[in-house]
């Protein structure tokens, strides 16, 4: 949580962002294909060069003699290119490049891991008979050993996220003009005061080995364009902020041109004014119709989140909380999530979601699977440490026992540990639309666009703003509103869900900055969704006086 | 682990000394072509110990080393961040914040670079801190790990992290900058096995010796054993005592908006309807007083800001009157006003009361350990949501009854600390989910907004 939170005080603007739409969807009709869209294929990147190959080599041969029945090495390349404009002028441009090498070794049953910035023989070395070292050390206050369940190795295997343009080759005055002539466009509007806008890019070079004999090389590209927008009152009784506009996505440049930040910000302007004037709400039960643009973000924190496998087994109870989707045993194949036609998947394959991997952190190549199956909990999310501990359902279902492929660290210093894939709902049978929906609802409210969000260390009660309201009233959108939160406990929530849209509503959603473990790391992941509709939930109005 | 210092290495999580750090600096600048630049530097080791479901998790060390190039002409800039410091690998670092900086746009706000600056020592670096061993961590982690396994009816999850790092800054006007820390952070969550209680503790200092591992431990475990089956109550308005790291988590938000522009541009808690800022205005109880201070013993945070400003005491609200907002450079300038750079600390002013004497003088409140998931609901106020955590009770008659469940809250801390009853004395916090060197007291307020209840646990 404290990176994002680091993030949030460099550019003053929330994390989280919304699927682009219009583009993204007509590429996903065209395709047919669900969930996600087709991207055309990327050039592998080049093989690994000796010299790296050599080196995590090194760093495994070291663990082993050092005492490792396990062990695993990445030496990668983390490179963050960020522009961040306010009004009519530049704030900042900044490029970051950190390279280095993470060793995790498991001895006795026991895990160590370290890392070093040293890409010398030495180095690596020294690091890895540093992770052997602590995880002797910890062998004094371990309980039960540690068991990965098995994984084929890959020994010669390479990924690239699909793109056409790099972003890292694009000039900064080309960055800076697209985002210049947004902020333009959007000041345009009256009521429009002030304008933050930003181009967020990242590139990963990684390089893995483990001691099963796996040697793999991946890049990995993720794009993010940026914007928030400030009305304010003629006589400063109000402001009213429309930010979060656009989702982050797992692509090159070619998203940033078909996000049309220049053709759009007249339109996210013109909401952001609206707000000063839109009724506040009134408390009270409303039918909920909440767009892909909102949706992701209530799928990520009320289902991806408690359904991690370590959180449910209490792993992460000291920060991030525990989940009541625990114990296990009481909730696959038993409990009720949601209605039968509640499908939610796990996978880190759809194209230009942020969590889409060839292999994961432990060369573990990543499968689909359902989390909810027709409405009732099927699965967790798992890395190999984790696996082990589902032997006896997938026993029972008659499926290998295998890891997921959920095994992520945010950087070359960071340990790895079970992090989100992609989780998304998956559309209905019906081809419904957003339109359906509203013309289907009598007395509701509409939401796009995420906002406040917070829920408990368990995942039941949690409340959720959004960017912008509208009034339903007798099948149509009446006006705007503003000032809604809708306060929620989980189960009752999604089992209140009675109409979803198809497949051709289908968008991702997602967030740069996933925080958990301890210390912290930050996670990229996409929420696919359709909207869909909730019946008569708890709606507050946040709009308070001093 | 240690190699010899070389001349233009630094070695694998050592910490650099000043004249180490004055030398890497110059080094960096003798290679700039732009007409100006400035240099930040920082690193050293950073090891943790993870323990949960009563046994160990992971545990690492790293180390890391990181150089800011911010090359500027005129009023063009961009900065550049490696980790590498072989001399080609910086000079590379630095031709591209040239190249960037040269096609980037004009930034009309930018500001010239810092003269030379006084800024007071701050002793944060303990060798206790420094010379800790995996072995010391993993004992560390019994104080927990031991009692839990011989008890069997509670699991404990943890984490101790330590960190030893230097960190500098300089620029070629002769601006220099040096700072060396070290740090020490606890915290345990202790639940019971019947799933229905938790319990919560947590402690942070720059010396070992000052972070009191088996008392966290224990503090711990006897909440989680206290908090056991707790029953609901309506939610609604209460007298709630919330303890320091509660304070902490929902008031160190404040500092998140004293920002005098965007005061002055309409979109914040401090704007004036009308036009201006709040400054000179009350906002809160006038026992309350916010401030920065380096240099506080319960603090020994950096003296000076990211661009090199000194940084000493800076009263922020004083006796609940809004006496200073953050002005950057660029703003004070063009409001006739003194900047105050970016604060690396935050106190809140606290008085005498203990917890207990707050519990015996409340005929009917709740007790509250720590809140989480804090969110903006709404800037204009300060309103933020939230639940509270780890160890939720009753206080009836002037004692704690029983535990209750968690509630979800919507409140500012504005509104809050209008409410004030009582103060206790400020202490330093394990950490917040805003981060950062936090001291504050308990406190006892009235009409705290509890919203709905949560069945978390």
């Amino acid at each position: 949580m404290s990176d994002r939170r680091e993030f949030l005080k460099k550019t003053g603007i929330a994390a989280g962002a919304i699927a682009a739409g219009s583009a993204l969807l007509a590429a996903e009709a065209a395709a047919g294909a669900l969930p996600g869209l087709v991207l055309l294929p990327a050039p592998m990147p080049p093989p690994m060069d000796a010299a790296t190959k050599e080196l995590l080599m090194e760093a495994l041969n070291t663990a082993k003699l050092a005492g490792a029945t396990y062990a695993d090495a990445r030496i990668a390349r983390y490179r963050d290119n960020q522009i961040f404009t306010r009004e009519q002028q530049i704030i900042n441009v900044v490029d970051q490049d950190s390279m280095g090498c993470g060793v995790r070794a498991l001895v006795d049953g026991t895990w160590g891991f370290a890392a070093t910035r040293t890409l010398t023989k030495a180095g690596v070395a020294a690091a890895a008979k540093e992770a052997a070292g602590i995880a002797k050390a910890n062998r004094v206050a371990r309980d039960k050993a540690v068991q990965l369940a098995p994984a084929p190795s890959s020994p010669d295997a390479s990924w690239q996220t699909p793109h056409t343009v790099d972003p890292f080759t694009v000039a900064v005055e080309d960055k800076a003009s697209l985002l210049l002539k947004a902020n333009a466009e959007a000041l345009k509007v009256a009521g429009v005061k002030f304008v933050f806008s930003g181009l967020f890019f990242r590139k990963q070079e990684r390089n893995y080995a483990n001691s099963d004999g796996s040697v793999i090389n991946q890049v990995v590209i993720q794009s993010w364009p940026l914007m928030q927008i400030t009305a304010v009152a003629p006589d400063f009784s109000d402001f009213q902020n429309r930010g979060n506009v656009v989702a982050p996505a797992g692509r090159g440049y070619e998203y940033v041109g078909e996000c049309d930040l220049v053709g759009n910000a007249g339109k996210w302007g013109e909401e952001a004014a609206q707000k000063l004037k839109a009724k506040p709400v009134e408390v009270g039960r409303y039918d909920l119709v909440l767009d892909p643009s909102h949706l992701w973000l209530t799928i990520h924190e009320s289902i991806a989140h408690p359904t991690e496998l370590d959180r449910a087994m209490g792993y992460e109870a000291n920060y991030a909380g525990t989940s009541f989707v625990a114990p296990p045993e009481r909730f696959l194949g038993k409990f009720k999530y949601g209605p039968a036609f509640m499908n939610i998947r796990g996978d880190r394959s759809q194209a230009g979601a942020l969590a889409t991997i060839g292999y994961d952190d432990e060369g573990v190549k990543p499968d689909d699977f359902l989390i909810i199956k027709n409405g009732v909990v099927n699965d967790y999310q798992t890395t190999r440490e984790q696996a082990s501990w589902l032997k006896w359902w997938y026993d029972q279902q008659k499926l290998p026992t295998r890891s997921h492929g959920c095994s992520y660290a945010d950087s070359w210093s960071s340990v790895q540990f079970q992090r989100m894939p992609n989780v998304s709902l998956l559309p209905g049978e019906k081809d419904l639309k957003w339109d359906d929906l509203i013309a289907a609802t009598d007395r509701g409210i509409a939401i796009k666009g995420d906002g406040s969000f917070s829920i408990d260390q368990q995942r039941y009660n949690a409340q959720f703003g959004g960017q912008v309201f509208y009034e339903i009233r007798g099948g149509k959108i009446t006006g705007m509103l503003k000032d809604v939160a809708y306060q929620m406990r989980t189960p009752d929530f999604w089992n209140a869900m009675d109409m979803i849209g198809g497949k051709s509503s289908y968008q991702l959603g997602g967030s740069f900055f996933d925080g958990k473990g301890q210390p912290g790391q930050v996670n990229a992941v996409s929420h696919g969704s359709v909207p869909a509709r909730f019946k008569q939930i708890n709606v507050i109005n946040t709009g308070r006086k001093a | 682990m240690r190699y010899p210092l070389r001349l233009i290495e630094v070695p694998d999580g050592a910490i650099l000394s000043r004249d180490e750090s004055k030398n890497l600096i110059d080094r960096v600048i003798k290679m700039s072509k732009a007409e100006s630049i400035q240099v930040n530097i920082g690193g050293g080791y950073s090891a943790n110990v993870r323990f949960a479901d009563n046994q160990m998790s992971t545990a690492g060390g790293v180390t890391d080393f990181t150089v800011v190039i911010q090359s500027s002409f005129g009023k063009k800039h961009a900065v550049v961040t490696v980790n590498n410091i072989a001399d080609e690998a910086l000079q590379r670092a630095v031709a591209q914040s040239e190249a960037l900086a040269k096609l980037a746009p004009d930034d009309p706000e930018a500001m010239p670079a810092l003269p030379p600056q006084q800024y007071q020592q701050v002793n944060a670096y303990f060798d206790s801190v420094a010379n800790l061993t995996p072995t010391d961590r993993a004992k560390a982690a019994l104080t927990a790990l031991e009692p839990a396994r011989t008890a069997g009816d509670i699991t404990t999850a943890g984490f101790l992290v330590t960190n030893a790092s230097s960190s500098a800054l300089g620029n070629d006007k002769g601006m220099f900058a040096y700072h060396r820390s070290t740090n020490a952070n606890y915290t345990l969550t202790v639940r019971t096995k019947d799933g229905t209680g938790s319990g919560w503790a947590g402690g942070e200092h720059n010396d070992w010796n000052q972070v009191d591992i088996a008392g966290i431990s224990q503090r711990a475990i006897e909440k989680a054993k206290l908090s056991r089956s707790p029953v609901a109550i309506e939610p609604g308005r209460y007298t709630v005592i919330l303890e320091a790291q509660a304070v902490g988590d929902l008031v160190q938000l404040t500092g998140g908006y004293v920002d005098a522009r965007s005061a002055d541009e309409g979109r914040s808690p401090f704007s004036k309807q009308g036009g201006g800022n709040k400054l000179g205005e009350k906002i809160v109880d006038e026992r309350v007083s916010m401030y920065a201070d380096p240099a506080d013993p319960q603090i020994l945070a950096q003296p000076f800001d990211g661009q090199g400003f000194p940084l000493g005491r800076q009263v922020f609200v004083e006796n609940g009157v809004l006496k200073q907002l953050y002005y950057s450079r660029f703003w004070a300038q063009k409001q006739g006003k003194t900047p105050t750079g970016g604060p690396t600390s935050f106190i809140m002013s606290g008085g005498n009361a203990s917890v207990e004497d707050m519990i015996k003088s409340t005929e009917r409140g709740v007790l509250v350990t720590r809140l989480w998931y804090l969110r903006e609901v709404d800037p204009r106020t300060i309103l933020y949501t939230g639940l509270t955590r780890d160890g939720t009770f009753l206080i009836e008659g002037g004692k704690i009854t029983k535990a209750v469940k968690n509630f979800r809250f919507n409140e500012s801390p504005l509104f809050m600390l209008n409410n004030l009853e009582t103060l206790g004395r400020p202490v330093r916090l394990a950490g917040t989910e805003a981060g950062g060197a936090i001291v504050v007291p308990a406190i006892k307020v009235r009409d705290f907004n509890f919203t709905s209840l949560s069945d978390a646990v």
